[in-house]
């Protein structure tokens, strides 16, 4: 992983933080398949907001510990005893598509 | 019979229980409100009809028997889509929820709804929200928008907003929301009526559908304190299917309504009262605040320095979480499925979320992906965690001062319907107020306070008061409210409705 790029910066004629090469990019890994106009209304809209959090960059952040979750206790964890789950035919009921009692989907080649 | 429903639930829950008047046919004036109001307002997305009257009956039928009946026996309580209803139709706002004509059949409750059911409430339908809760005036629902019975030309906020409207019109005497960043406060603000965000943690989030699982948590919504603080009564507590769900005991909410507030020491953050506030809803909120002094609270100002950035930090770090998610609606297991006709599984994915996805939550999911992605990791989701952290440091240190914080709910009484819609920015700084509390994971409420002076271009429109605590503290905003409340001007408002 790469973790050290900076924040991008808008260049000085203030044109968009981000191309739609790279929100083409980002829609890919979000398994999103955009239509073209609305790459174009995308790469607008989340340059405008990505502009406005590097209001972040402003505080200096040094030594000071991330929040990922409010800690108020530590996760209460249940007796571990088995229960009864899902039934197989509730948990296939709304399925799409159903072919072998299981949930079918087109085929695929692993990449 | 529709008198019934603008009783204090409290009140209609004790009427149900002596037999003055039956589950039946509250539930009948229940559903006879939702038919003639909501055509106009658009608060419900499913109405249950058969299932309410036959829950009523069975309440009917225990009481008949000599059976001591719940505590919220008979109340018609709406339910934010959102949240899981075994064989009723959930969409959570989105199209990807629904197929065929139809929503998505959970095969499960959520546990909020078990506890209701337990308690014998009613429960009609199915509210409107912003689909998967990503909006601040129910616009983004991919049904339609829902209208704020105060002026219909404009939004009830959101993402909640047709549970608060259910209740504001008088349709159903509670309901439920989730506040992810202000999705039960700003919409309860914006049409008059009461909305508490709990604890992180107070209540099961089992069976809700989710959004970002670090600041998600359910709540009530009701025209009183009392009603409200009822309400979180049923719903809270320890749940072995959440595990984030806290053990704690639960407070004796509604008993707090009776306490006196006097003494208790109430912090006046001055970055709320900055720039951006409409000085209408100031100086209403303001006037709610001299009047907590009155009624024996000790006001204070406090500083609360980072307040500027939670708006940031709010949306890199929710989109985050919702872009993780929403990863699951995939078309595989349930709702809609796009397959293309020479189908690959990659195209399936790509095509179904597109296309069932709205434009906002494919907005969030593209932004939380960008800002998760290699690269920008540092940049942004760490930055806003660090950031985070100091918000919640700024509410560590206030709670050293005093007990509770007051605050406008939202910087603006409701804006027009279309208003904030070509401008997403615009959109998100309007949770400027409500966003701080989600971060630092505190209970806080919105509660009815003076409605702005009419004027030429519109009519008076609802103001709330925000109150936030120290986690685990409900039953001090309970108290506080309640005093607020017994002289409010808002009161004794009538909404323009029959």
């Amino acid at each position: 992983m790469v973790y050290r790029r900076r924040m991008p910066t808008a260049n000085a004629k203030g044109s968009a933080l981000l191309g739609e090469e790279e929100v083409r990019k980002v829609a890919k890994l979000a398994r999103l398949e955009l239509a073209p106009g609305e790459v174009v209304r995308m790469t607008a809209e989340l340059s405008a907001i990505v502009g406005y959090v590097q209001k972040l960059a402003e505080l200096d952040t040094t030594d000071i510990p991330p929040t990922a979750h409010v800690r108020l206790a530590r996760v209460a964890l249940r007796p571990d005893e088995p229960q009864a789950g899902l039934s197989h035919d509730d948990a296939l009921a709304e399925a799409p598509r159903v072919s072998h009692d299981g949930f079918a989907v087109p085929a695929f080649v692993d990449d | 019979m529709q008198a019934w429903l603008t009783r204090p639930i409290s009140e209609l829950a004790a009427a149900v229980g002596r037999g003055e008047v039956s589950a039946e046919e509250i539930a009948r004036a229940s559903l006879a409100a939702i038919t003639t109001k909501d055509p106009s307002l658009g608060a419900f997305l499913t109405v249950s009809a058969e299932l309410a009257l036959e829950q009523a009956r069975a309440i009917d039928a225990r009481r008949a028997r000599g059976e001591k009946l719940g505590k919220l026996a008979g109340v018609p309580i709406g339910l934010k889509d959102a949240l899981c209803t075994r064989g009723v139709p959930t969409t959570s706002g989105s199209k990807i929820l629904t197929r065929d004509g139809r929503g998505w059949l959970p095969p499960y409750d959520a546990t909020v709804v078990a506890r209701l059911k337990a308690a014998d409430a009613i429960l009609p339908g199915k509210c409107n929200m912003d689909e998967f809760a990503m909006g601040s005036s129910t616009e983004n629902s991919a049904f339609s928008p829902t209208r704020n019975p105060w002026d219909e030309t404009r939004s009830p906020g959101g993402s909640s907003g047709g549970s608060a409207v259910a209740v504001a019109a008088r349709m159903t005497p509670g309901a439920l929301g989730s506040d992810t960043g202000g999705s039960i406060r700003q919409p309860a603000a914006f049409t008059n009526v009461v909305g508490v965000k709990p604890t992180y943690g107070r209540v099961s989030r089992f069976g809700l559908v989710a959004f970002a699982s670090s600041l998600d948590q359910i709540g009530p919504f009701a025209a009183d304190v009392r009603g409200a603080a009822r309400i979180l009564e049923v719903i809270a507590g320890h749940d072995e299917r959440d595990a984030t769900c806290l053990a704690e005991p639960v407070g004796a909410y509604e008993a707090a309504c009776d306490k006196n507030p006097r003494g208790i020491r109430v912090g006046v953050p001055e970055e709320y009262f900055a720039e951006g506030l409409e000085a209408e809803v100031a100086e209403s909120v303001r006037a709610a605040i001299e009047e907590l002094g009155r009624a024996g609270c000790v006001i204070r100002p406090i500083k609360l320095p980072h307040t500027a950035y939670a708006v940031a930090t709010y949306y890199v770090l929710a989109t985050a979480e919702a872009s993780s998610n929403l990863a699951r609606f995939d078309g595989v297991r349930f709702g809609l499925r796009v397959e293309p006709p020479r189908g690959e599984l990659a195209a399936m994915y790509g095509q179904t979320r597109d296309t069932g996805f709205g434009d906002e939550v494919k907005r969030r999911i593209m932004l939380g992906t960008y800002v998760l992605s290699a690269g920008y990791y540092d940049a942004y989701y760490l930055k806003a965690q660090k950031v985070r952290t100091l918000i919640r440091r700024d509410f560590e240190r206030a709670f050293t001062e005093v007990d509770l914080i007051a605050a406008p709910t939202s910087p603006v009484p409701p804006f027009r319907l279309g208003e904030r819609m070509k401008d997403p920015l615009s959109m998100y700084l309007a949770d400027v107020y409500t966003l701080p509390a989600s971060l630092a994971g505190l209970p806080a409420l919105s509660l009815p306070c003076a409605p702005t002076p009419k004027r030429a271009d519109r009519p008076p429109l609802p103001v709330g008061l925000q109150l936030m605590a120290a986690p685990l503290d409900e039953e001090r905003l309970f108290t506080v409210a309640a005093a607020f409340e017994a002289t409010s001007p808002a009161r004794s408002l009538e909404l323009p409705l029959g």
